[in-house]
């Protein structure tokens, strides 16, 4: 059976359409099962003692005190667990010359960031856990801090890991076409230095994990709020000398996790390391001021770029030097080189231009680790390309909108592959764009622009197309050695009374993978959502899988759910032809009722066809197979990743007095291929748009020179609430990949990745006939009045 | 004359219209006894200080950071839950209209948003999208981008106003 | 993070809570709305108190006539401040200053007497007490005095409070025919800690101006409301920023704030005097 995606009115047509969420009733009545909410028998808690010098000499550890203190019971320092737990070092193959020095799950002899953990305080209760933190008294010779990536690699700057012989971690220059000609020869070069700001996550629910070790059994269980159980079974097993199949991973509701749950922490390896030794669950939940100094941040670039036009506005040249400070390890196993690898890999994305120079610089700090988070590299990439694209518009005269049109790759111009070697299945710039242009009503908005400028009012309209890196294949990690699955299963079953059981290997993290399953479980069998159950974040029952990364869920997971069920649904037609003396290919499965495929009469409901084949199995013939049970796997060949892309546009406001942006509305047209579910699609384009937004106006970690960390609390580090935020219009161009049958690809990514390019532009359109611009985000209001001339000193 | 202070506190609170007697220590805030004494797992702690309103609950009929006020602060106190409300059919068709414009993604916030949400609901009247935004402007959410909880709100004011003038 | 409190106690009457303080070692601490106490001991930035829980004692809270003043209970909520009607009609300000305080939650626990003894000097009230020409009534051991709101604030969250006294209520002198009174501020996001805010009041004795998040405590602008007095509102401006001396930190410069000082000077007039700035 081929679905026919193109009729909506095609018999169990739940693919396409808004469907509840499962699991949204027992969220909004608090009956969500997080990591915290557990509590096993003889749980004990973990609170760490964490360096408070971004890098010192540890000269000793007296635990005395705190072992003293009422509930504290154990004490572990680094030299402790290493006796349990094998350090790792975070670099991929395929990233050439990547290097990172080994890491402990708490710092040996020396720590390396403000919070690196340096001891591991158990105790009764998480508060006499801090009780007796507090207590432990450890001495500190501190060492010179290196905090900037600019100077990183200056002579006189300290090594921080003497071993590796310099702060560089990892440098890629990629080259084609010849952009010293190509510059030399353009109409015009515009060139433009941009800075984003260190970011971090800010999940609701901090990190968190409970490990339980069952010596009995040679068990552990491991309830963590990750996005990756397989990957953690895996890391878990390695490090603390477990056979794989003996450590499960559960991870039941997550409380957002936006990239920051897919790596391995120190302290949450820790917290294995000494329920293993301690033969009893210990608990771990990250509090607020340990999530900003240890959950991993990210973005942090600067940036010289530059671009060459010819006079009609032909994109002849982009030109990017990337710099990038990661800390002192990179994450492991993920690495820390990707962002600046993918924005190598993303600058000039929508475009078709011929010479192409990108480098990225990626030097160690001490700072806490940056790795991957939401849209990794895209906001930067995408900042760089679409500003230098609005500058040179503006060089040239030229209207926003026209000069992308002119330097866009055709919609009909797919297969291509990019000046960096990107290749491109098949993407809707222009049609998005159009889409876009006539949804926000572009030339009305306008004329709203030049009334307001009349009155003295800064409007300001951004544009900011995008390509989005998803559905990654074994080249984004697995070829780099890393145990991170890029293929997916799914287990489909039809039980007695012929409801639906789907067991997936992508985990659901708010997002509505669960939703998503359900509804293409539904459609693939035949059987209304209501009557799918589907279980997913548990290693022990779900087939193997990589779990929710680089937008992955719908476009692997769901293909993999889709083959499932369909061959469910063929094991069960055969049994049902059978039973009913038809050929199979006569019968078919609607609304949990075998029916006559062409007249759609019913003959059965699955409920019976159940019975049989469960109780009664005696009255069926000997040789027919009756499994009621599939599973498939799903892994992409054709491309590396499936790129999807978009359009996004901001409309916002500039007070010239004291340089607050009020937001006034914001667009998107997206092409995620196939919109499986378009509520839950629309809201993660939403919810994106708004981390990209936090990245634009708000969110900066800021450090001071010695790596102290200034702004470790939610009222310090600002991301966007609901009374700043706009309405936003989302719209879609669907371009089904054709590595699938679902010709899903992935959303996840799209909003976070082009908002702060349309805010920037929309910006810098609001100042420009002030001559003013900016380009170092977050744009503060004071960061936009110093741009305008307007502050003194 | 330091005995008059103690570190542990006797309280009697009614949670969820039940009556709730436990002994205190005396650092410890609302939304911890909640959770850990009583087994009420609905709110939650996030930041622990006051900033993201995922442990907002209601305290004698008003919404109140569960990680600002200490258990030994709610000795008598009348304390509403996620699981109360939800026991007692009073945020219904909040509850649904979340579920409707998918104005939750993850979760964690939205037990304390919801009680925000009803304390907003309560005072009558339609409110626009802008003092929605406003009266929900001490509640984090990461993941929605919060238009679907202000379309969610929005909804329930007009029904619950329609209601009324019939 | 999990607070650590040496103990708890919670005074029934005024005369208990002075007692409790007085007997606590010197590690008392009067704990009223506990909308920053408990944040600072939930961060561990305050240890070993010994909690003195004024919350419950009924004759600190609620808004009463006094002749030409308001009186207001140290333990009137923020948000009863906000609502009540005498505070509407006769100290608009403070009532307007509610709006600007946090989010509902907080209002709804916070107390005008907890804000205004913690000195927070980016907070609103007490700069409104400046503005206001408020004065501060403080119970202690020995008896009861009275303090001018200038001489209130003495530094970060230091008052003219000594150890085992408590604000008991705060007397604001009742608005006047032809009177006005405004706050003006600008936060990052909505509920946020001022940048800089500035607070108005005219008055037929002249202009006084208060501003909050420029120093150490709020300052009462004098040489500003000179200028503004001789109807100088340019002089106004430029006298503002050379007598504040705000800080620096990862939300805004000295220079930021100083010229938003500015800004807000002029805003405050124009909404004063119907004349756009």
């Amino acid at each position: 059976m081929t679905i026919q995606f193109g009729n909506p009115d095609r018999p169990n047509s739940y693919i396409g359409k808004t469907v509840p969420r499962p699991n949204a009733a027992k969220l909004v009545q608090g009956r969500g099962q997080y990591v915290d909410d557990i509590t096993l028998p003889r749980m004990v808690h973990v609170a760490f003692v964490r360096s408070p010098f971004a890098h010192a000499q540890i000269t000793g550890i007296d635990a005395a005190e705190a072992l003293a203190t009422k509930g504290v019971l154990r004490v572990f320092t680094g030299a402790d667990l290493a006796e349990v737990c094998t350090p790792w070092v975070a670099v991929l193959a395929h990233l050439k010359g990547l290097k990172s020095p080994p890491e402990h799950p708490i710092a040996i002899d020396r720590a390396v960031w403000v919070g690196e953990p340096v001891a591991a305080v158990v105790a009764t209760s998480r508060a006499a856990a801090e009780e007796g933190a507090a207590l432990v008294e450890v001495d500190y010779d501190p060492l010179p801090a290196v905090t900037d990536t600019m100077t990183a690699l200056d002579a006189d700057t300290p090594v921080i890991h003497p071993d590796l012989g310099d702060n560089l971690a990892f440098r890629r220059l990629h080259e084609e076409g010849d952009v010293d000609a190509a510059k030399a020869a353009a109409h015009k070069v515009v060139t433009a230095r941009f800075r984003t700001a260190r970011h971090t996550g800010v999940t609701l629910e901090p990190r968190s994990i409970l490990v339980d070790w069952n010596p009995a059994e040679g068990q552990m269980t491991a309830y963590h709020a990750t996005q990756a159980p397989h990957m953690m079974q895996s890391v878990l097993a390695k490090h603390l000398d477990i056979p794989e199949s003996r450590v499960r991973v559960i991870c039941g509701d997550v409380g957002g996790s936006y990239g920051i749950k897919v790596h391995v922490y120190p302290d949450e390896v820790a917290t294995a390391a000494i329920a293993k030794v301690m033969g009893r669950p210990v608990k771990f939940i990250a509090d607020r001021l340990e999530s900003f100094t240890t959950d991993i941040h990210a973005r942090d670039h600067e940036i010289e770029a530059s671009i060459a036009v010819d006079a009609d506005g032909k994109i002849l040249a982009i030109d990017v030097n990337d710099w990038t400070g990661i800390g002192p390890y990179s994450v492991y196993p993920r690495t820390s080189a990707i962002e600046g690898n993918q924005v190598v890999n993303l600058c000039g994305g929508p475009y078709d231009f011929a010479n192409y120079r990108a480098r990225t610089s990626v030097v160690f700090q001490n700072k806490t680790p940056t790795c991957q988070y939401r849209a990794v590299g895209h906001p930067i990439a995408v900042a760089i390309t679409e500003g230098l694209v609005d500058m040179a518009a503006a060089e040239l005269g030229m209207d926003p909108v026209e000069i992308r049109r002119r330097n866009m790759y055709a919609d009909d111009a797919y297969p291509v592959t990019s000046p960096a070697k990107m290749k491109f299945e098949g993407l809707s710039h222009h049609a998005s764009m159009d889409k876009l242009m006539a949804m926000m009503d572009y030339d009305a908005l306008r004329a709203d622009q030049a009334e307001a400028r009349k009155a003295g009012k800064l409007r300001g309209l951004g544009i900011a197309s995008f390509i989005e890196l998803t559905n990654p294949s074994p080249f984004m990690y697995g070829i780099g050695g890393a145990r991170i699955s890029a293929q997916d299963g799914c287990t489909v079953r039809m039980d007695p009374d012929g409801s639906v059981v789907a067991l997936s290997g992508v985990t659901e993290q708010g997002q509505g993978t669960e939703a998503m399953l359900s509804q293409v479980v539904a459609e693939g069998v035949g059987v209304p959502p209501s009557q799918v159950r589907v279980i997913t974040g548990d290693t022990q029952v779900t087939p193997y899988g990589g779990g929710t990364w680089a937008s992955r869920g719908a476009g692997i997971g769901g293909e993999a759910a889709l083959q499932a069920a369909k061959a469910l649904r063929d094991s069960i037609l055969q049994v049902a032809a059978a039973m009913l003396q038809a050929a199979p290919d006569t019968l078919d499965i609607r609304d949990g009722q075998v029916v006559d495929a062409a007249t759609g009469a019913e003959r059965m409901p699955l409920a019976e066809l159940g019975r049989i084949v469960y109780f009664r199995g005696d009255t069926l013939p000997k040789d027919l197979p009756r499994e009621l049970v599939q599973t498939r796997h799903f892994i992409t060949m054709d491309y590396p990743f499936a790129f999807t892309n978009g359009v996004q546009a901001s409309y916002l406001e500039v007070d010239p007095e004291t340089g607050v942006v009020t937001l006034l509305k914001h667009w998107c047209v997206e092409d995620c291929g196939r919109v499986i579910n378009p509520q839950l699609v629309d809201e993660q384009i939403r919810g994106g748009i708004v981390q990209g937004l936090g990245g634009a106006l708000y969110e900066e970690i800021h450090y001071d020179a010695d790596g102290q960390l200034l702004n470790g609390s939610m009222a310090d580090y600002l991301v966007p609430m609901a009374a700043e935020m706009p309405d936003m219009q989302i719209a879609h161009v669907e371009t089904p990949t054709g590595e699938s049958e679902l010709g899903a690809k992935g959303a996840g990514e799209a909003g976070t990745a082009g908002a702060p390019a349309a805010v920037m532009n929309a910006i810098n359109d609001a100042l420009r006939p002030l001559g003013a611009q900016v380009t170092e985000m977050p744009f503060t209001p004071e960061r936009i009045l110093r741009a305008m001339g307007k502050i003194e000193g | 004359m330091t005995e008059m202070f103690r570190d542990k506190i006797d309280v009697e609170i009614t949670v969820n219209g039940e009556p709730v007697e436990a002994r205190v220590p005396a650092g410890q805030h609302l939304i911890d006894f909640l959770r850990q004494t009583v087994g009420l797992t609905g709110a939650h702690a996030s930041c622990e200080h006051g900033v993201c309103g995922a442990c907002t609950v209601e305290v004698d009929g008003a919404s109140v950071r569960g990680c600002l006020m200490l258990a030994a602060q709610a000795d008598g106190a009348e304390v509403w839950t996620v699981e109360g409300l939800t026991e007692r059919g009073r945020i219904a068709d909040l509850q649904a209209a979340f579920i409707a414009h998918n104005a939750l993604q993850c979760g964690f916030c939205t037990p304390g948003m919801l009680v925000a949400c009803d304390e907003l609901l309560r005072r009558g009247g339609t409110p626009s999208r802008a003092e929605i935004r406003e009266h929900l402007s001490g509640n984090y959410c990461r993941c929605t981008g919060y238009e679907a909880i202000v379309d969610a709100v929005e909804t329930v004011a007009k029904a619950r106003a329609g209601k009324g003038a019939a | 993070m999990k607070a650590s409190a040496g103990g708890y106690a919670r005074a029934n009457d005024l005369r208990e809570a002075l007692d409790l303080l007085a007997n606590a070692d010197g590690q008392g601490r009067v704990l009223a709305g506990g909308q920053s106490l408990i944040a600072a001991m939930n961060m561990r930035l305050s240890t070993g108190d010994m909690l003195v829980d004024i919350s419950r004692i009924a004759e600190l809270a609620g808004v009463a006539e006094d002749g030409e003043t308001l009186r207001i209970g140290a333990l009137t909520r923020h948000a009863a401040v906000g609502a009540d009607p005498l505070v509407k009609t006769h100290v608009p300000l403070l009532a307007e200053a509610t709006g600007h305080i946090a989010h509902a939650a907080i209002r709804n626990r916070g107390t005008i007497g907890g804000a205004l003894s913690h000195a927070d000097p980016a907070a609103e009230f007490p700069a409104c007490a400046l503005a206001l020409g408020a004065s501060m009534e403080i119970a202690g051991p020995d008896g009861s005095r009275t303090v001018a709101a200038e001489d209130f604030f003495e530094d970060v969250f230091t008052t003219a409070l000594a150890e085992g006294e408590i604000l008991t209520a705060l007397t604001v002198p009742k608005q006047r025919p032809g009177e006005a009174q405004l706050i003006e501020e600008v936060a990052r996001r909505s509920g946020d800690y001022a940048l800089v805010g500035l607070c108005l009041v005219k008055r037929d004795a002249g202009h006084r101006v208060a501003l909050f998040s420029v120093g150490a405590t709020p300052i009462l602008a004098r040489a500003c409301m000179a200028r503004l007095d001789a109807g100088d509102l340019d002089g106004a401006v430029t006298a503002l920023q050379g007598e504040i001396d705000p800080p620096s930190d990862t939300q805004a410069s000295a220079a930021y704030r100083r010229h938003l000082a500015g800004v807000l000077l002029r805003r405050a007039m124009a909404r004063l005097t119907g004349v756009p700035a």
